[in-house]
């Protein structure tokens, strides 16, 4: 390279030392906890879902990869950055702890090849690609997706269950194992359970989704290192809590309150670990504030009025489609000229 | 793009298997592709009765090419095809009254079906009978293998079943997203993918 003082060239002139690989590689290892936590309460599935998961999602990458290094294209080589790991871990957290494992594998394949590779690879997909994996298994095996194990008793955590090694294409007896989650529980009118359960994870649900504390506590650390926009989570999470608790202030008796929407469900996972990514986000500060909101007010709806218990996936997936939108909306004014973009043009 | 009238009949024919497949390439008709390919059977009898359609269509128009107006030709073009769908709409619910039902408004709906108009004016109104016959011909088996192609795939991952034979078995679980229209905006794109790979390839 030539003297840097004498290169003429184009913005971005303000670059960070973290690599995609680095950033990718720390918010795995930060949702490390969350996957004791989930192995704690669930038992010795969680390991197996978690590794068929990312096994799914790396090998199209490694094809990928492979593929481009024999046409001698330019690209980094994708796999090494570690995004279909992380692609594949989170979408694993968002599972049923007795998913069958060839469901798990395909998801993981499913949210790579149709949420990343077909958009052009890493940095150019619309939807977030672990919420296209889950999106698909929830349309394509509705039964199997919302089949809950309860929360493993002291003595069977080395225990996994049967349905985990299922054969490929055939159908796992789920509903001898079946227990009910906070949020259907709330939608079908029985009694949700304690507050400190849900903090903790003491509740039936996805591997990754019941302890609210731990991902909080991990989401709050990215936040620091400021690897996680921390506006996409707040705005999220206060625009929940607001509507939650404005809805039971109306009827405490037919509208669960603000607490409990915080620490129900996939929330805490999805505006942490999945709203947040940097890719299916806006681009500006202004833009990350209306795209939570946005996601707030759709989890709370689908959630109270919708047929469905659960509505992160959804919300998240949905405000991902209006990201290019609310980047038009929200750029600032160019310096030096008079109209904001967005309307005109 | 008038096809050289030098060209002879055979390649006329293949067209529209692969190089200008209707549905792989041409990309078009995507209504029934997308609407009743969730089993085999239903994609078979839509393809054979849109390829009906198009044959004798394309002798009627390829015939009278030289009576129609300029002016009014695509309005005769839709009054020759509804005619044909008419009948094919009645054969089919004389043949089997359950497959009429499951393909509902889209056995009527071949009459905007682009293939067939798009045949008709780029292909039959300019060439005489044999070689539009061929040319409809091809274009139809072309649409047929695409369609029975996304149909296969969609009753075997959706139902477990080919042609309602089971395939894999009594515990088999069905991807219920196949048989619904997502499962075929999956598929299809997919089988594009395929085809142009191949295409590259070649």
């Amino acid at each position: 390279m030539s003297d840097p003082r004498l290169l003429v060239t184009t913005s971005p002139f303000l670059k960070d030392s973290a690599s995609t690989a680095w950033i990718m590689w720390h918010v795995s290892l930060s949702l490390a906890p969350v996957v004791l936590v989930a192995t704690w309460f669930f038992g010795g599935s969680v390991p197996l879902v978690i590794l068929a998961a990312i096994a799914g999602a790396v090998v199209p990458e490694g094809i990928q990869t492979i593929l481009r290094r024999n046409a001698r294209q330019p690209q980094a080589p994708p796999l090494r950055d570690g995004s279909a790991f992380l692609t594949g871990l989170l979408l694993a957290l968002t599972l049923p702890p007795g998913i069958p494992l060839w469901m798990a594998f395909l998801g993981g394949l499913v949210s790579v090849v149709l949420g990343k590779t077909v958009f052009g690879g890493i940095g150019s997909n619309v939807f977030n690609p672990a919420l296209v994996g889950r999106a698909f298994l929830q349309a394509a095996f509705p039964a199997t997706m919302t089949s809950w194990l309860p929360v493993a008793e002291a003595g069977s955590r080395a225990q996994v269950p049967a349905t985990l090694f299922t054969t490929p294409l055939l159908a796992a007896d789920v509903d001898a194992i079946s227990a009910a989650t906070p949020l259907s529980q709330a939608t079908f009118g029985q009694p949700t359970p304690e507050f400190a359960d849900l903090l903790f994870g003491a509740v039936p649900g996805s591997l990754g989704e019941t302890g609210a504390l731990v991902i909080l506590l991990a989401g709050l650390y990215l936040a620091v290192r400021g690897i996680v926009n921390w506006r996409i989570p707040l705005s999220i999470l206060a625009t929940v809590w607001l509507v939650g608790s404005g809805l039971h202030l109306l009827d405490p008796a037919g509208y669960p309150g603000g607490m409990f929407h915080l620490t129900a469900g996939g929330l805490m996972l999805g505006a942490w670990f999945m709203a947040s990514d940097p890719v299916t986000s806006p681009m500006t500060q202004a833009g990350c504030w209306v795209f939570g909101a946005l996601i707030g007010v759709l989890v709370v709806v689908i959630r109270v009025f919708g047929g469905l218990p659960e509505g992160v996936m959804y919300a998240i997936l949905f405000a991902n489609a209006a990201t290019p939108l609310i980047n038009r909306f929200t750029q600032p004014r160019t310096f030096g000229t008079r109209f904001k973009p967005g309307f005109t043009r | 793009m008038s096809p050289a009238a030098s060209e002879p009949a055979t390649t006329v024919f293949s067209r529209g298997l692969w190089k200008d497949n209707p549905v792989f390439v041409q990309v078009l008709g995507m209504c029934p592709v997308l609407a009743v390919t969730n089993t085999v059977m239903n994609s078979l009898v839509m393809g054979l009765a849109t390829s009906f359609v198009l044959v004798a269509s394309a002798i009627i128009v390829s015939l009278s090419r030289r009576v129609i107006p300029k002016q009014v030709r695509i309005a005769s073009y839709i009054l020759i095809i509804a005619t044909f769908v008419t009948m094919a709409d009645y054969i089919i619910q004389a043949v089997s009254l359950e497959i009429h039902r499951a393909l509902g408004a889209f056995i009527s709906l071949i009459v905007v079906n682009c293939i067939i108009l798009g045949r008709a004016e780029a292909f039959s109104s300019r060439n005489p009978v044999f070689r539009s016959v061929m040319d409809a011909v091809g274009m139809g088996a072309g649409f047929t293998v695409a369609i029975v192609a996304l149909g296969t795939i969609r009753e075997l991952l959706g139902s477990g079943t080919w042609m309602g034979l089971p395939v894999f078995g009594p515990s088999f679980e069905p991807w219920v997203v196949m048989v619904l229209p997502g499962g075929a905006f999956f598929v299809l794109g997919l089988l594009l993918l395929l085809v142009n790979l191949i295409g590259v390839e070649k």
